[in-house]
């Protein structure tokens, strides 16, 4: 077989394999398939959290996986598995230079100076997370495509065939700019082959650090060689294959030396190392600005103070998360929570969280609310943002009783715009779906007189503090749907001591 | 870059870009006169154009306004799938005793057995109520075992296919399954039907709130009988929840609105469903903290099950002899039965109590 036969097929298999997994994030289909395989291979996240938590959380260990053949090919993972890049791989040949002419190909895939941008990014991101603020999520190409499926794409392939991926059609605030951005960097193929992967990738950058130690590498023979370029016609990661090979470029795709007329390529054992560059082509002051720009991103975000004392109320995380700096040292923002959330409460957000918390998960209570019996969010979390909390952990059942339930905020009465408060009209939907018992939502049965002068028996509402725990659901429900009469705020959430409302910390 | 210009510069003047038009230029033609052919070929089309986009607007053309939101509504009228009244057969049966299939085996039984009501070849419905997203034992949602034995029932009286259709308030895809009913489709081969936004339609109901609201109606399109299947509960608002305020799981769109006028509206659902058979399982009752439950100490043991053709007679003996209060409270009930939609003095209607 052919070795482009062979990375054809394993670009359509972990192609297929990552689809496979996205579709079956879903409560109905989920059956212990490792869906989190993708982003538990990818080394830049288990990398980049080790260093925000100094742990390595759970099945990112599998990432040490894919750092085998990284040092003994190089970057193939950028050319055979990374589902991102065979994406760009495959729009580029559809809509970009695939059927230009030879001349025009080969040109496009000459390695230019711009490509060392992402070596910058991933020094900044690197920078920002020794801080504490990871941000690897914005461009890593498995959070970035994830983010894409699960906030965007699923979202709007279930608009055009109803039914398709939903039950009830799925919102997200924001999608259409996590959409818009995915159609520009994939549409950037056109102009620029593999623009992503060549420019900001900031994987590629990590990996490309790690291939200067590869065992085999493409070797040129230059007593073959006619210099003909042929070579370039195809090569995906701009490498110069045709002179000095640059290692920490080349995505190991195999096509120049399927191209090459004279067999002058080959794929070699440990090639003497002075044929090509091997190291990332960095200018050293360029690097030290990527570390200043990473530091003064920390800086400037966490200035801003939204982890801190001017916290927003619509940070309400996710039941299981931990604490709000801790969880900006472990959030990758690749959105499987928000895929997986059988209610749509869980958002992507945009500015709520501070620039450092863009496309974090938040709940939007007019969206969804948090089911009570459901964990699903913390199942998935590749990196521990949201622990694995069990139901009866999550509930204060059982053996955890005594430390009570996980509060992720509180719900408060807007008198002014509640009916039986400020409207003569019986209603308390609010206390009908309160899921806890006893209900966190109580009642009082008052007769008033109304306008009119005729009496009228109805329930007011009321939030016993003490046994809300935030999931929202009164929110979702109340019939004053623009602005619900009943709101959810963070306040009161027991991961933070800072954040909590009642001293006894409300255990009933 | 070279190859794209070359292609430009073969395309010549601009005339020749009406190439698909234009056959055949010669240098003489191109430099003057047009052929007759041409001209009428050309004038055609741009007749066609002109008079084409004219009859396009006219046949879009709006010619009233209207006011959004008033405009008139109409709607599917639901069919009853009440059988015709039995001079002899008992209209209700209470049954008790252990385990479900034991306790509705008798009680169906002691209406005169499934065959009564479902005929060999039926396409039946059954209303299950999961509308929240809990396990069974909390007995606030339709118990598996409960579905389980009358989908036997129904199967082994000859129906060709059983449907389960529920509209849940929290998620539905949660609610199927954590409530057991999804394994229990999956057991006896069951059609389980998600509320999906192309299921509803609107039907008209003509109640005392209710004219005309959406309806999961994808189940009853081929549907022949129908039966509810409701457990016994409490209800922060209207008291109770049993086979009458069932029916609140099958509408969509706003119904956090009901709530306004909640008796009217679930002696409208009387109104809208007529059913083959309602069943209520009260073998664990939600006494309090209802309609959601959430702890055991919220239920209570009590054995029973009662199916009948009368939903209000049904629900007036679930709120007395289940749920143990007095019935002048329940207001939907009284509503129910002053219509005329059923009968709430279920001590005179033909009842038999067995037991299992």
């Amino acid at each position: 077989m052919k070795l482009r036969t062979a990375r054809r097929i394993s670009q359509v298999f972990f192609f297929a394999l990552f689809t496979f997994f996205v579709v079956v994030t879903d409560l109905r289909y989920l059956q212990g398939y490792p869906v989190s395989l993708f982003l538990e291979l990818d080394p830049l996240v288990a990398f980049a959290t080790a260093i925000t938590t100094h742990t390595i959380y759970k099945g990112l260990l599998w990432s040490l996986v894919l750092i085998i053949p990284t040092v003994l090919f190089g970057r193939i993972f950028c050319n055979w598995i990374c589902p991102y890049g065979i994406l760009h791989h495959f729009i580029g040949w559809l809509f970009g230079k695939g059927r230009a002419p030879e001349q025009e190909r080969i040109e496009a895939n000459r390695y230019r100076s711009i490509y060392q941008i992402k070596y910058i990014i991933l020094i900044a991101m690197v920078a920002a997370a020794v801080f504490g603020s990871l941000q690897i999520g914005l461009l890593d190409p498995i959070c970035l495509f994830y983010r894409s499926m699960s906030t965007a794409i699923l979202p709007a392939i279930n608009l055009a065939i109803p039914g398709s991926v939903y039950v009830r059609q799925y919102f997200h605030e924001g999608a259409w700019a996590i959409g818009f951005l995915l159609f520009v960097l994939v549409g950037m193929n056109v102009f620029i082959p593999r623009f992503f992967c060549r420019v900001l990738c900031p994987l590629g950058a990590f990996l490309g650090a790690l291939a200067p130690a590869a065992l085999w590498r493409i070797e040129r023979n230059p007593t073959k060689c006619v210099d003909c370029d042929l070579c370039l016609k195809n090569c995906e990661g701009a490498s110069d294959p045709h002179t000095q090979l640059r290692k920490s470029e080349c995505f190991v795709c195999f096509n120049c030396i399927e191209d090459c007329p004279e067999d002058a390529l080959s794929f070699q054992f440990m090639p003497p190392l002075q044929h090509e560059v091997t190291l990332p082509a960095v200018p050293a002051r360029r690097a030290f600005l990527g570390l200043l720009l990473g530091g003064a991103f920390f800086g400037f975000g966490r200035s801003s103070g939204a982890s801190d004392r001017n916290y927003s109320k619509k940070v309400i995380r996710p039941p299981g998360s931990v604490e709000e700096k801790e969880f900006l040292d472990r959030c990758i923002k690749c959105d499987q929570c928000i895929r997986v959330c059988p209610t749509n409460v869980l958002q992507p957000a945009i500015f709520a969280a501070g620039i450092e918390g863009i496309w974090t998960p938040i709940l939007n209570m007019k969206v969804g609310y948090c089911e009570l019996n459901c964990t699903l969010c913390g199942q998935v979390c590749p990196t521990g943002a949201i622990q694995k909390i069990s139901i009866e952990e999550k509930n204060g059942m059982g053996a955890f009783a005594e430390q009570g339930p996980v509060r992720i905020g509180t719900a408060f009465y807007d008198h002014g715009r509640c009916l039986p408060w400020s409207m003569e009209t019986p209603c308390v939907v609010c206390e009908e779906v309160c899921p806890v018992s006893p209900k966190a939502i109580y009642s009082r049965e008052v007769t008033i007189t109304k306008r009119d002068g005729n009496p009228v028996t109805l329930r007011q509402p009321y939030v016993d503090p003490a046994l809300c725990i935030g999931c929202g659901i009164c929110e979702r429900e109340c019939p004053v749907t623009d602005e619900a009469a009943i709101r959810v705020t963070a306040i009161g959430e027991t991961r933070s001591l800072d954040r909590r409302l009642l001293l006894d910390g409300g255990a009933a | 870059m070279p190859g794209r210009k070359i292609a430009f510069a073969g395309t010549g003047n601009l005339g020749n870009n009406w190439g698909v038009l234009v056959n055949n230029h010669t240098p003489s033609e191109t430099a003057g006169k047009i052929s007759r052919r041409e001209f009428f070929f050309r004038a055609g089309a741009a007749g066609a154009l002109i008079a084409g986009s004219g009859l396009g607007g006219l046949a879009l053309w709006q010619r009233r306004h209207f006011v959004p939101g008033f405009q008139e509504k109409s709607g599917l009228h639901l069919p009853s799938f009440a059988l015709a009244p039995e001079a002899l057969l008992p209209q209700m049966a209470i049954a008790h005793g252990d385990g479900h299939e034991k306790v509705i085996r008798a009680a169906i039984g002691a209406l005169g057995g499934m065959g009564r009501f479902i005929s060999k070849g039926d396409i039946v419905v059954i209303k299950p109520n999961i509308a929240f997203d809990r396990p069974p034992a909390l007995a606030a949602t339709t118990h598996p075992d409960a579905l389980r034995a009358l989908a036997r029932l129904v199967l082994e009286a000859g129906a060709a296919k059983v449907l389960i259709a529920d509209n849940p308030i929290n998620s539905p895809a949660g609610c199927y399954l954590k409530s057991g009913l999804l394994a229990v489709a999956d057991e006896l081969q069951l059609d389980l039907l998600y509320p999906e936004s192309g299921s509803f339609s609107p039907i008209q109901m003509d109640g005392e709130i209710l004219k005309n609201w959406s309806f999961f109606e994808a189940p009853f399109q081929r549907a022949t009988k129908v039966i509810g299947l409701a457990p016994c509960k409490d209800h922060n608002l209207c008291h109770a929840s049993m086979t009458m305020k069932n029916w609140y799981g099958l509408l969509g769109g706003r119904r956090n609105q009901f709530h306004q006028h909640i008796h009217s509206i679930v002696s409208d659902f009387a109104l809208m469903m007529k059913p083959t058979l309602v069943v209520l399982d009260g073998m664990n009752v939600l006494m309090k903290n209802g309609p959601t439950g959430g702890r055991l100490s919220d239920v209570k043991k009590m054995g029973t099950v009662v199916a009948g053709t009368d939903m209000v007679a049904v629900d007036s003996y679930g709120y007395t002899n289940l749920l143990e209060r007095n019935l002048d409270e329940l207001t939907y009930i009284h509503k129910a039965n002053a219509r005329g939609l059923g009968n709430m003095n279920w001590k005179e209607s033909r009842y038999k109590e067995v037991q299992a």
